[in-house]
């Protein structure tokens, strides 16, 4: 099964939205003022948002290719 | 590269409040918008749209980047709830203790020509204009404009050494606000 690199959120996470300034392909929002989420089929796994996380709280982590993950 | 947007240039607004603030303190008060605003989007809209898109702050310090950084991931005790809660409650106690030194003012004590930089120390700051207006007021420009320069200042520090918007971490307005937005929206909070 194909492995696939892509962001995940802690839960930590302060909501300040620095992630969705660095994504080059608009694949993270803040939900309702709380928590960032990333929309897992578009994210590529480039970890752009994970070195600009101001609070250090996403990771990149490898995902099979089919599994729906919730973040 | 990525489109630029009007808000993309926000950062204008801090160093513009700061550069007229010194000039004339009045224009502190200005700061009141930057200050409403987001309890608004909290409030209104349910949102932190304020801290994700319009905030003139994270804007400077994103222009900013990574220069004069050493860019380290922001230690854990700093995103941590008790950090982030406790400083909160400490900015609002400073910003009612100047509230109410505002509310003696008004009630005739002496006006207080002083910033105080990081609750600490006094700065002079005798400015043209001042005089104009009834004393109550210079006095709130003259607090106000402390709280504003102290959070400018803690996140400078604190980008020296983190990333750029580690501020945003422990920043009292993205706390009150994300809090508003947990409580607006308590059955969808992680």
């Amino acid at each position: 099964m194909a492995q696939k690199n892509k962001a995940s959120v802690g839960k930590q996470c302060v909501a300040c939205g620095a992630c969705i300034r660095k994504c080059p392909i608009g694949a993270i929002t803040v939900y309702k003022g709380m928590y960032a989420v990333v929309d897992v089929p578009k994210c590529r796994g480039c970890g752009a948002c994970a070195k600009h996380c101001s609070a250090n709280v996403i990771s990149i982590i490898e995902v099979n290719n089919e599994e729906k993950i919730l973040v | 590269m990525k489109k630029k947007y009007w808000y993309d240039y926000l950062w204008i607004v801090t160093i513009l409040y700061f550069t007229l603030g010194f000039f004339n303190i009045l224009f502190a008060w200005l700061g009141m918008i930057m200050f409403i605003l987001p309890l608004l989007f909290a409030i209104i809209g349910g949102n932190k749209l304020y801290c994700n898109k319009y905030c003139d702050r994270s804007r400077l310090f994103e222009l900013l980047g990574g220069r004069f950084s050493l860019n380290m991931a922001p230690p854990p005790f700093l995103r941590s709830t008790w950090f982030r809660y406790g400083f909160l409650a400490f900015f609002l106690t400073m910003f009612g203790l100047m509230v109410a030194y505002t509310y003696q003012v008004f009630t005739g004590a002496p006006l207080r020509e002083t910033v105080t930089l990081l609750w600490t120390f006094k700065l002079g700051w005798s400015t043209a204009g001042v005089s104009s207006v009834t004393p109550w007021v210079a006095q709130y420009a003259y607090g106000f404009y402390g709280v504003m320069l102290t959070s400018l200042v803690l996140g400078l520090a604190t980008r020296v050494l983190y990333r750029p918007r580690s501020w945003c971490v422990y920043c009292p307005m993205g706390t009150m606000t994300q809090g508003i937005c947990k409580i607006k929206h308590r059955n969808d909070a992680k």
